[in-house]
């Protein structure tokens, strides 16, 4: 384990230095630890790939001592309730207006607009972890094949349900946001509503598959 | 229960408390006010939980218009607010009469004015919070910015509100600053020594396209040689992230939750309500100091927001 200031009240502490399974299942288990058993001075939580954002109250204990209980909850065996994972299908209209970057990921790889769909929907993707909005998963590990950076400028709107990706990650949009990922599609699902519970459509843990639907099936939906 | 009328609603006038706190799981940032000592002290001034709902205006106020009277108060930036076209003062707890209207003119000093209101500002919670966020469209009334019409609820108020203001040592300490603190951020032993140091002595300018998710600097374009590789991380706000083309932005209230950009430095605690107060085209430095002293700078802030007696004169 590995700590860091994030800020005076917020400690960064990664738990590997490579996104992967095993770094993710740390992470899951030292969440859930700390969750089962939250101390008074936690005010939030902020799970990623390696690493696990431990803000706190400042005025009730520093760096060390936060660093310290981290240690503890590592080493507990009784990481409260295990929490089923479930695999969500992401229907996804790709392509033209929806997917305006399909064709320059196409290209970069010298692939079809039909191989970069095939190789988007191979996956029975992991969500590793929700962040940047709320209800968005980061969902991996993208095929190799279609590997593309994120955009050196980003979009200042990328609309809600778009369908992208960056390096090996892929992820929907939930809300009409800026954003720097290579947009492919877009699903009529909503990735995040309050009225729901849970409120987010993917939880961290759970599986995701993407299946291409027509631009018809996608109206049809969106008008339910 | 009392009301209050939007008259008109100003550039953006949100409901906004202390945020939600813990939700970070669901990749849900706090939000909440982006000046929230204002609003802390505009509800203290009124007898209400720090944590109450009020207006947040920025940039140029709107006009409210109290059927059943109240009492109010006024802070953060001065907007030149009247009442019933008399100037009222700020950081000051004032009864208004049935009927009166409190108008806000565009700012004379900072970006944001808060308008605390006796009981609160009563909105459906989402998940313990009456801010809005922005982005997804949640919380606050309706999830949005008020538009003219709107009809705001007010809570129950305290028997009896007097009249008290804000002492001058109070407003001393909390007014904006020329420089923001900041602590090193996570990735700031990977930035080269000379790029650091021109970080810390470059004059920003705050860019237009700044909102309460982010602040956008205009500057020297420093770092856009530099590549710092990392993995996308929980991201705390007042972080200072480098994009790709070198552009720094430091995260705001209604912040991302996690970010792939390397992050230089960290806006201290104890500054983060002065970022909520910047405007478009402020120029200021970040001055670096150490992460014990910026733990005792809010240790020390708290103390003085917990003690009424240094905070108001009556």
């Amino acid at each position: 384990m590995r700590f860091c200031a994030a800020s005076d009240q917020a400690l960064l502490v990664y738990v590997g230095e490579e996104v992967g399974l095993p770094a993710h299942q740390r992470v899951l288990k030292l969440l859930r630890s700390l969750q089962a058993k939250p101390p008074a001075w936690l005010r939030n939580l902020q799970p990623a790939y390696c690493s696990l954002l431990v803000t706190f109250d400042p005025c009730l204990v520093d760096h060390s001592a936060v660093q310290a209980t981290v240690h503890d909850s590592e080493r507990r065996t009784d990481t409260g309730r295990s929490i089923k994972p479930k695999t969500v299908e992401i229907p996804v209209c790709y392509g033209d207006e929806f997917g305006p970057d399909l064709e320059i990921v196409a290209s970069a790889h010298r692939l079809s607009r039909t191989e970069v769909i095939q190789l988007h929907c191979s996956q029975t993707y992991h969500s590793y972890f929700l962040g940047f909005a709320p209800g968005f998963a980061y969902l991996g590990d993208v095929p190799p094949e279609i590997d593309t950076p994120r955009l050196e400028v980003p979009r200042k709107v990328v609309p809600a349900g778009s369908v992208a990706i960056a390096g090996r990650q892929t992820a929907v949009y939930p809300f009409s946001m800026p954003g720097g990922w290579r947009l492919l599609g877009r699903t009529p699902l909503a990735l995040f509503r309050s009225d729901r519970k849970p409120m987010q459509l993917v939880s961290i843990g759970d599986y995701a598959r993407f299946r291409p639907i027509s631009r018809d099936e996608f109206l049809k939906w969106e008008s339910r | 229960m009392t009301s209050l009328v939007v008259e008109t609603p100003g550039l953006l006038t949100t409901v906004q408390d202390l945020g939600r706190i813990g939700f970070g799981p669901a990749g849900v940032s706090p939000s909440g006010a982006a000046d929230p000592i204002a609003l802390r002290l505009g509800n203290l001034l009124l007898g209400n939980p720090p944590d109450a709902a009020a207006l947040e205006m920025t940039l140029l106020g709107g006009a409210f218009f109290f059927p059943d009277g109240g009492a109010i108060a006024v802070t953060g930036a001065d907007f030149a607010p009247t009442a019933s076209g008399r100037p009222i003062e700020m950081w000051t707890s004032h009864t208004i009469a049935p009927g009166t209207t409190l108008k806000f003119a565009s700012t004379r000093n900072y970006a944001r004015c808060y308008l605390a209101v006796a009981g609160g500002i009563r909105v459906p919670l989402f998940l313990g919070s009456a801010s809005t966020h922005l982005v997804s469209g949640l919380g606050g009334f309706e999830g949005r910015a008020l538009r003219k019409g709107d009809i705001l609820q007010i809570g129950e108020a305290q028997k009896k509100i007097s009249e008290r203001r804000l002492s001058q040592v109070a407003l001393y300490s909390l007014k904006p600053r020329k420089k923001l603190r900041a602590t090193d951020g996570p990735q700031t032993d990977k930035f080269p020594e000379d790029v650091k140091l021109s970080f810390f002595r470059t004059v920003f300018r705050v860019s237009e396209e700044s909102n309460r998710l982010g602040i956008r600097l205009e500057g020297a374009h420093l770092l856009a040689s530099v590549a710092v590789e990392m993995i996308t991380e929980g991201v705390t706000w007042g972080a200072v992230q480098i994009t790709p083309s070198g552009q720094p932005i430091i995260l705001g209230v209604e912040q991302q939750t996690t970010g792939g950009y390397p992050k230089i430095a960290n806006v201290i605690g104890a500054d983060l309500h002065r970022l909520g107060q910047l405007r478009p085209r402020d120029e200021f430095r970040f001055e670096r100091i150490p992460l014990a002293v910026a733990r005792s700078l809010w240790i020390e802030q708290e103390r003085l927001l917990n003690n009424p007696s240094q905070l108001f004169v009556v």
